[in-house]
């Protein structure tokens, strides 16, 4: 399997964990009007998922000879 | 108070320095330097996915609903996630087919049908109205509200107002001039704008920036943090309420509904399409966007929620509109600057959008509705008119116009009544309805384009009615009754509760009906019709996409004729003579082109000339071009079972060239094989040679230096000598024979020969060799002769060489050799048994072979040179006869052959 390869899935695997923390029942856990280091717990819970899949999607396409697009115009 | 001039004056000097960098933008593509060639500038041309609806609605939508606003971003961030895998595949095919917007993508998927690209633009264009009027709103409202600066008071509804005071028509006037001058400057054969995208980016620095100045000033300098702003809405209950999901939209079903919605928006939107796809300029970009563009949401979204605090604790009772708090808050403390900081970054998000909205929109107005339309009406032989790039530009121009006048329209009767999110939410659901015909038509081949017509259709008129219709009544244009009791007081008919539905909140209501509809219309749809070829063709060269990398020319189905001259001067109609020029040299120069010949059959040039088209006016409308020009010939059945033949044909030289090779193979093995035993051949002979001749050398040694030695002594040494001297001659001889037998150089002396006397010869020569082992011979002969032709000497040599093969492998202790012969019919058939170690069946098939020897790993290998058998078979070969064997393992082995009594011709083998 071509790094190429092991990439895609490896972002597919990331939409997925996505799908999982963006989605209830995970997001029920913390529907609640509590502060959390001085922030509604909702508030901090999503932006801190959705940093962890930006930082993961970062890790991903950084790792540069298996780049998902591989470059062939230029 | 602020001046209406100075706000005007600030607005024209931001939309002069946009020139400027539009302007720029365009200088650097023309001398092939571009600006917008990398991952960064790609990333925030994707950002003019964050509208008016972002820079003012979220913070409204966060004030009533909570963090339900988040969803909005968090679709496009997992759709980045698919970005390998949906993203990546739809650029690709857009690129190879030089589509350029996202009617003409559907319509191609099902065989560039014309039909499928009018639909896809009429629902885009109905879809998108409500969402340009969004931007209409955010727009006047702004500009009314800073115009009051510093005093706040609720706006006065611009319903009341005619249209010729009304400050929002100018905004949509002033932006149809802007988006004209932005998008339709010249024809360009790839649709890309250079300098629009750079502008776009930029706009999408200044409203990131603008945004996280008011959020900063707020939550920094009006609170002490976010923590503090935090504590102070937990103390009211009202506000409280927003840190939880709540309401309609706080439900598990609108959260889910939203996200997808938002998904199939970042994708499908005419102007993300056009950013995303058409505008891209290198594929590897996407490899960064995919984490910057998440990132630049997650920040413009950072200061929502405590703009949304802010504003409900100071102004939640005001009955100011919410969705302005953005330009309230620094507004009512007096901060001018920030003021029109944060009014240009409204514009830049809401300027931004209509643009790219608009020249997508007029792209597919013009390319996929009006051309194919004219192009059909032969009254105006358009077809024959010189230069049409201009009359595609007049299209252009009135499109964007159009669409924006539609979209004041739907502001001024409809668009006051509802917030800005709800607006926008109407276009993404109408959008999402390319979702199956799209997404699904890139990785099945079975979607045709009946199946993409019906889901389209049943979709889009399920949007209509439950979405698009009840705006319009909800501003009275329509009676209310048909809301609440449904049309003609059908209660199963109400558009919010449609069959008695009333779990969803209207947005998700309607995604779920229309999304069944349009689904199950396009696959039952599929299953049950019937494509065409073409079809088949575009469905196999969508999906396969990156199989036909660089082969799309030998991929066309296509036999026709046509007129060289008038194709190029179809071509420099639309697209100008330089470029013309331009495009196809390249062309000629990689495929060699012979300009002198008038008529050409080239599938792969005119295929080239319909893509450059298919550039400057629709694959659908190119295709009628080329079809008005050139002579086809309708791909018959004949034509078609040629092609099917050709790669019937392809298939079964491979299979026989696949064949030739494993034949290679075997030889080549059995070459090997050869070889091998060559080499232990030569090994056993020489060695075979060396005993002996050690010997002799040996005891003529003895002989020479001590020549006192007693006369027996030197009589049983030079007899030892001789006979090994002998065996040295009889090792040679079978060496030579084995090589004319081998070479067919054999000479043969045929002549009446009885086999008795044969076996008693070979038993009399080999009589020493028997007694020595101390072994039982007997011979069993029939008592009268029948003779028969043969070469007497080799038949004795045939048994000498069986009859010291059976001595080798007798019983060491008590052998015993048993001969026969016997007279058959037409053969007789002699054997020779001993009852030695026996043969094992593996080996029976090998023994005969030559140099092959039978190795017992207790008694190591045999004396000889394996060639015996060898030679023994090929002899009684030469007389029509076999050489067998039978053998039990342990029980000895029986070697025999039968030969004909005819005569054999005395020429010589082989």
């Amino acid at each position: 399997m071509t790094r190429d390869k092991i990439n895609g899935r490896r972002l597919v695997g990331l939409f997925l964990l996505g799908m999982l923390l963006f989605n209830f029942p995970l997001l029920y856990l913390f529907n609640r009007p509590v502060l959390a280091l001085g922030i509604p717990v909702l508030y901090l819970y999503l932006f801190a998922s959705w940093s962890l899949i930006i930082f993961l999607m970062l890790m991903v396409s950084r790792s540069r000879s298996d780049t998902p697009f591989p470059d062939q115009s230029e | 108070m602020l001046a209406t001039e100075t706000v005007i004056f600030v607005s024209l000097c931001y939309i002069g320095v946009l020139f400027a960098m539009a302007y720029y933008g365009d200088k650097r593509a023309d001398i092939g330097r571009s600006i917008i060639s990398n991952p960064y500038i790609y990333a925030l041309s994707l950002a003019v996915y964050c509208t008016a609806w972002t820079f003012y609605g979220s913070v409204g939508r966060a004030a009533s609903a909570g963090p339900a606003f988040l969803t909005i971003y968090l679709g496009p961030t997992l759709m980045a996630t698919l970005g390998w895998l949906v993203l990546k595949k739809i650029i690709r095919i857009s690129k190879i087919h030089r589509i350029t917007s996202i009617a003409d993508f559907i319509g191609s998927r099902y065989g560039k049908s014309m039909t499928l690209g009018g639909v896809v633009t009429v629902i885009a264009v109905l879809g998108i109205i409500p969402y340009i009027s969004l931007q209409l709103k955010a727009i006047s409202s702004s500009f009314l509200l800073i115009h009051q600066y510093p005093s706040l008071e609720p706006l006065s509804s611009p319903g009341s107002i005619g249209i010729w005071s009304d400050t929002t028509f100018y905004v949509a006037l002033f932006l149809a001039v802007f988006a004209t001058l932005f998008g339709t400057r010249s024809l360009e054969a790839t649709e890309r704008h250079e300098g629009l995208v750079a502008a776009i980016a930029l706009e999408s620095m200044v409203k990131l920036v603008a945004f996280l100045a008011v959020g900063t000033f707020v939550t920094f300098f009006l609170y002490n943090g976010f923590a503090d702003l935090s504590q102070k809405a937990m103390e009211t209950p009202e506000i409280r309420r927003l840190m939880t999901l709540t309401g309609d939209a706080g439900t598990f079903s609108s959260w889910f509904a939203h996200i997808f919605l938002s998904m199939m928006a970042i994708v499908f939107l005419p102007r993300q399409f056009q950013v995303m796809v058409v505008e891209n300029v290198n594929e590897a970009h996407l490899n960064k966007a995919i984490w910057l563009f998440p990132l630049y949401l997650m920040a413009i979204n950072l200061f929502v929620l405590p703009v949304a605090f802010a504003g409900m604790v100071s102004f939640g009772a005001s009955g100011l509109d919410a969705d302005m708090f953005v330009l309230i808050l620094p507004m009512a403390n007096k901060q001018l600057f920030l003021t029109l900081l944060v009014f240009i970054g409204g514009m830049s998000a809401a300027t931004g959008m209509v643009i790219v909205e608009t020249v997508a929109l007029s792209t597919m107005i013009c390319n996929d509705l009006v051309m194919p339309v004219l192009l059909h009406m032969p009254s105006l032989k358009l077809a024959q008119r010189e230069d049409l790039s201009s009359i595609l530009l007049s299209i252009r121009r009135l499109s964007i116009i159009l669409v924006l006048l539609m979209g004041y329209a739907y502001f001024h009767y409809a668009g006051e009544y509802y917030t800005l999110v709800s607006i926008g939410l109407t276009s993404f659901a109408a959008v999402a309805q390319f979702a199956p015909a799209l997404l699904i038509g890139i990785f099945w081949k079975g979607g045709t384009r009946t199946g993409a017509l019906m889901g389209l259709v049943a979709g889009f008129s399920i949007w209509f009615y439950t979405l698009f219709l009840p705006s319009l009544a909800g501003a009275g244009l329509i009676p209310q009754d048909f809301l609440e009791h449904g049309p003609f007081g059908i209660a199963l008919l109400k558009p919010f509760e449609l069959f008695g539905l009333d779990v969803f909140d209207r947005i998700t209501h309607a995604v779920f009906w229309s999304m069944l509809a349009n689904l199950g219309c396009y696959v039952a749809g599929s299953l049950f019709s019937k494509p065409s070829a073409m079809e088949h063709t575009q469905a196999a060269m969508f999906v396969d996409v990156y199989r036909y990398v660089g082969r799309v020319h030998d991929s066309s189905i296509w036999r026709g004729t046509a007129y060289l001259p008038d194709l190029v001067s179809m071509l420099e109609r639309f697209l100008g003579r330089d470029r013309t020029e331009a495009a196809l040299s390249t062309y000629a120069m990689e495929y060699g082109i012979n300009w002198d010949q008038s008529l050409t059959r080239d599938p792969g040039l005119v295929n080239h000339i319909e893509k450059l088209l298919a550039g400057a006016i629709g694959s659908a409308s190119a295709r009628v071009m080329v079809a008005s020009v050139v002579k086809e010939e309708p791909l018959g059945i004949e034509e078609v079972m040629d092609i099917l033949n050709e790669t019937r044909q392809a298939i079964i030289y491979s299979r026989e060239l696949e064949r030739a090779s494993a034949e290679l193979r075997a030889a080549n093995q059995r070459l090997q094989e050869l070889d091998r035993l060559k080499d232990e051949f030569i090994s056993t002979v020489s060695h075979e040679l060396r005993t002996p001749l050690t010997a002799i050398r040996s005891l003529a040694e003895i002989l020479h230096d001590y020549p006192d030695t007693t006369l027996d002594r030197q009589r049983e040494f030079s007899s030892i000598i001789i006979r090994e001297t002998q065996r040295l001659t009889r090792l040679i001889t079978q060496v030579l024979d084995f090589h004319k037998l081998e070479s067919g150089r054999m000479r043969w002396a045929i002549t009446s020969v009885d086999l008795k006397d044969v076996i008693q010869e070979a038993v009399s020569a080999t009589g020493q060799l028997v007694a020595d082992k101390r072994i039982q011979m007997q011979i069993f002969l029939p008592d009268s002769s029948r003779p028969i032709a043969g070469d007497r000497d080799q038949l004795i040599q045939a048994m000498v060489n069986l009859i010291s093969n059976a001595v080798k492998f007798c019983d060491p202790d008590r052998g015993r050799i048993d001969i026969r012969l016997e007279y058959g019919v037409d053969r007789q058939t002699v054997s020779v048994s001993d009852n030695g170690i026996g043969i094992s069946e593996a080996d029976q098939k090998q023994i005969f072979n030559k140099f092959q020897q039978v190795v017992d790993p207790s008694r190591g290998r045999p004396p000889g040179t394996g060639l015996g058998l060898s030679i023994t078979r090929q002899i009684i070969q030469h007389h029509k006869g076999e050489l067998k064997v039978k053998s039990t393992p342990g029980k000895g082995a029986t070697f025999y052959f039968s030969l004909p009594y005819q005569s054999i011709s005395a020429s010589p083998a082989r």
